[in-house]
């Protein structure tokens, strides 16, 4: 299959796409992140750019966005070949980014910010108003210049992102998984921004992983892996299965990974009652949860980041103060994070680079975290280095971690391979209890299922899990029941059969949940 | 010309670098010399004659070395842990203090006394730093704190010696009556060069390198220094890192103050004669060996020698006494500049 005869509908007209990508090619040492990628856009069309991480598609829009050079290849707009020396010079082309993240001031409004680095002259942030509610009503952004950016939902930090990029008089518009940060509902209203702007003949690059957004609202896919072009499809006619075995190269399994679990005469392992705690800023972020986890029993808990989900897992790792009981296996579960890991408490933290490994030390140090100051590692105040490293090669092995070797620093390993040391680490004491939080973020197929397998068989041998992502179908997929956290309190939890995304995404964003069908026989604890 | 990442760099290239910034420090100072109306090759060649040369050059250097390798090391280790301890200038001074109290006040007999003398001047050096480490705990940078306690350690060391530790029979001048000669360490023959401090320099150093490496305490400091989160992550208390590094790292300097008074000095006197800016080098001796406390071993000679270099050039060339402060702050600087180098690449030309 050739790339250059998927452009779709849109260059029936003859007319040079807006954006084309010819062999576009980039190395690093030791790695090819683009190989020879080609790729077009033509107006008034939304192309999704799919692959796992690491196939190379932020390359691609660093390359686009002026941040790197390529080191061969051409970029072409409207026909003509440019050069994108730098961002500045890629708004001047009319290449917009909306970063994965919004990158805004939040003490300022929306106008202040918008009129940052674009307008000169005085009173910049009045004249940039005007703008905006044109920009905002013509596409139904709803963004209103002068709210207080700190005062913004993540959706709406994102539409001021979009807002600027339009305002900079972007053509071709590229989104850096926008979906990251939105609840379902949001990330709908995030598509009818999308089609408003595709109507009005934009060009627009839309960078995902998930299956369902890119069906949903592109219309042709180009999917990279390992740095290549693997395929390039009309999304009618797609599917998510065809789409995922384009992305990862084999077929994949949708379906429940989770089957039984423990039946109701399964004990209640971790008891939390009326759990209350404060935030980083004096603010309360747990009010009142309590909940039951069974033995064998796999927890989902659902919610957009900030509504208390960190803060629960850090309350019951000992890492953060609260009010209430909390209790595993009947005794009481208190002391500091060390004391709670030897109770049978492991923690696979959310953080994994900056809390969950120290980079710079090697996969033997990172794999003693836990227990180097006690026998087998160490002998009174001194380390047994032998012993540390028998011991890290055998897990090493027991888990697949690909490492060159254990004297290697963990900041060489990938993100896959980091978390399967995590693992190793954490589930090596036969632990209770297992805090898991987006244990699979960011990772790849492989990974992910091996991450999935891990925990599951961890439930089988009696071990409950506390499941923390922001993933639905990870949740849905693994979870016995399902929780959802909004605002500091906790909602549910609901048998994961009796749940949708859609049920789900509502709770997320506020809906009382007896509003929903279903949901009254769920023992709504709110 | 950019600079491109390295993933991996090697201890190699970090010492290669290490060196090259110390060759460019030399040559920025040549051009100093230059511009003072002095021939560098003259400055350099004199320097190195005058230390290296001969014996008397090879004691001086020897006995600016002592203070430094106990002191540089005491740093390295602080560093791993991210405590930047800019005070033991200050932690001398407080050792020497508790070392000359112990060595003037507390009538214990005569071979007991001398190490007593040390153990006060770790304990007084090691109680200085702790206030630094202590102020951390509310969130007080212990950079400033360790500096501005090097200030209030003059000014103790100088009312002490104006004041109730007065001497006697020192009339206008202002130190200590001399103490018992018990406490006096022996030297090597034509020099000012106390072995035993520089044995127990030695010793310090190889074994702050094997906490460092091999003991519990060690794998702690480095997981607080390098990665914070992960620390609170695994439950280990940053806080009690810091006071015991805090402890360390000030009873190092602690040592190096009893060592001169008992070596040298043999009485409490001015802090500019006690410490001829050892607390500052120091922090270049511990930089030089990037955090490694046994390569003090090799860095404190070579600061001992521009120490004890500079000495010489204002006697025989008549430069000015700052000479050495200028060797001091462009090797520093030079130093500071190079880590870009060991964790990146350079490459020439457009990209």
């Amino acid at each position: 299959m050739t790339h250059s005869d998927l452009s779709g509908s849109a260059s029936a007209a003859g007319a040079p796409p807006a954006l084309r990508l010819r062999g576009i090619t980039k190395r690093f040492p030791g790695v090819v992140a683009n190989d020879s990628v080609d790729l077009t856009v033509h107006a008034g069309e939304v192309l999704a750019l799919l692959g796992e991480n690491g196939a190379g598609k932020s390359t691609l829009i660093s390359i686009l966005y002026g941040l790197y050079q390529p080191d061969e290849g051409a970029v072409e707009l409207d026909g003509r070949a440019v050069r994108i020396g730098s961002p500045a010079q890629a708004l001047r082309l009319g290449i917009g980014l909306v970063p994965q993240h919004p990158l805004l001031v939040s003490r300022h409004s929306v106008a202040e910010n918008l009129a940052l680095g674009g307008a000169g002259g005085l009173f910049p942030a009045r004249r940039v108003a005007g703008r905006v509610r044109e920009l905002s009503a013509r596409y139904g952004l709803e963004v209103d210049p002068d709210s207080r950016v700190a005062d913004l939902s993540p959706g709406e930090k994102q539409r001021v992102e979009i807002v600027r990029a339009l305002l900079g008089g972007a053509r071709v518009l590229i989104l850096d998984e926008p979906t990251s940060v939105l609840t379902p509902q949001e990330a709908d209203g995030l598509f009818r921004v999308m089609r408003e702007l595709k109507a009005d003949g934009r060009s627009l690059i839309f960078i995902s992983h998930k299956l369902d957004e890119v069906l949903a609202v592109a219309d042709r896919v180009t999917v990279l892996r390992r740095g290549k072009v693997v395929g390039g499809v009309p999304t009618l006619g797609a599917t998510r299965e065809s789409l995922a075995e384009l992305m990862v190269g084999r077929s994949v399994d949708f379906t429940r990974k989770r089957a039984g679990g423990p039946g109701a005469e399964a004990g209640a392992l971790l008891s939390v009652q009326d759990l209350s705690a404060q935030g980083s800023r004096g603010l309360p972020a747990l009010r009142g949860v309590s909940f039951e986890l069974r033995r064998g029993e796999v927890l989902g808990v659902a919610g957009i980041a900030g509504n208390g989900q960190s803060e629960l897992v850090e309350v019951l790792a000992g890492l953060h103060e609260a009010t209430g009981t909390v209790t595993l296996d009947g005794q009481p579960l208190s002391g500091d994070a060390a004391g709670r890991f030897r109770a049978g408490v492991a923690h696979i933290p959310e953080d994994r680079i900056h809390s969950g490994t120290v980079p710079t030390m090697t996969v033997a140090e990172n794999l003693a975290l836990r227990d180097f100051g006690r026998a087998p590692l160490a002998r009174g105040l001194a380390r047994d280095l032998g012993a540390t490293d028998d011991r890290a090669r055998r897990e090493v092995e027991a888990y697949s971690v690909a490492t060159p070797g254990i004297h290697t620093p963990t900041r060489l390993l990938s993100g896959g391979n980091i978390q399967k040391l995590i693992l190793a680490r954490e589930l090596a004491g036969q632990p209770k209890l297992i805090l898991a939080v987006h244990p699979t973020y960011g990772l790849d197929i492989g990974a992910t299922d091996q991450v999935h397998r891990v925990l599951l068989d961890r439930t089988a041998q009696g071990a409950g899990v506390l499941l923390v992502s922001e993933d639905l179908d990870e949740l849905l997929s693994l979870s016995d029941r399902v929780a959802v956290m909004v605002g500091g309190s906790l909602l549910g939890p609901f048998p994961a059969d009796e749940v949708t995304r859609e049920s789900l995404g509502l709770l997320m964003g506020g809906a009382h949940p007896h509003s929903l069908p279903g949901a009254a026989q769920g023992g709504v604890v709110a | 010309m950019r600079f491109v990442s390295l993933s991996a760099p090697s201890t190699a290239r970090a010492a290669l670098v290490t060196l090259a910034s110390l060759v460019t420090a030399l040559l920025i100072c040549a051009l100093i010399f230059t511009l003072a109306g002095q021939s560098p090759a003259e400055v350099y060649g004199t320097m190195l004659r005058g230390t290296l040369g001969d014996a008397t050059g090879l004691g001086e250097v020897g006995r600016r070395t002592i203070p430094l390798l106990l002191i540089g090391a005491g740093l390295a280790l602080a560093f791993r842990a991210q405590f930047f301890n800019i005070g033991a200038e200050g932690q001398l001074l407080l050792g020497a203090v508790f070392a000359a109290g112990t060595a003037l006040f507390v009538p214990l007999p005569g071979p007991l006394l001398l190490p007593a003398v040390f153990v006060a001047g770790f304990v007084g050096g090691g109680l200085w730093a702790l206030i630094a480490a202590a102020l951390r705990r509310v969130n007080v940078n212990e950079i400033l704190s360790t500096l501005m306690l090097n200030y209030v350690a003059v000014a103790l060391v100088t009312y002490l010696i104006a004041g109730p530790w007065k001497g006697k029979d020192v009339r206008g001048y202002i130190y200590t009556d001399t103490f018992p000669a018990s406490t006096y360490l022996p030297t090597l023959p034509g020099s000012q060069v106390h072995w035993p401090t520089l044995l127990l320099g030695v010793a310090v150093a190889l074994g702050l390198q094997w906490v460092l490496s091999r003991s519990t305490f060690g794998y702690a400091l480095r997981v607080v220094g390098e990665n914070p989160g992960a620390a609170r992550y695994a439950g280990l208390s940053s806080g009690r890192v810091a006071l015991l590094v805090a402890l360390i790292t000030g009873g190092a300097a602690g040592l190096a103050g009893a060592g001169e008074v008992a070596g040298i000095h043999h009485r409490l006197l001015e802090a500019g004669q006690i410490s001829l800016g050892y607390g500052f080098t120091a922090v270049i001796v511990a930089w030089l060996a990037r955090g490694n406390p046994a390569l003090c071993l090799i860095t404190a000679p070579v600061m001992g020698i521009i120490l004890a270099g500079g000495d010489i050039l204002k006697i025989d060339l008549n430069l000015p006494f700052r000479v050495v402060d200028i060797f001091s702050g462009v090797i520093l600087l030079c130093l500071i500049a190079s880590e870009v180098f060991v964790r990146h690449r350079v490459q020439w030309g457009r990209a």
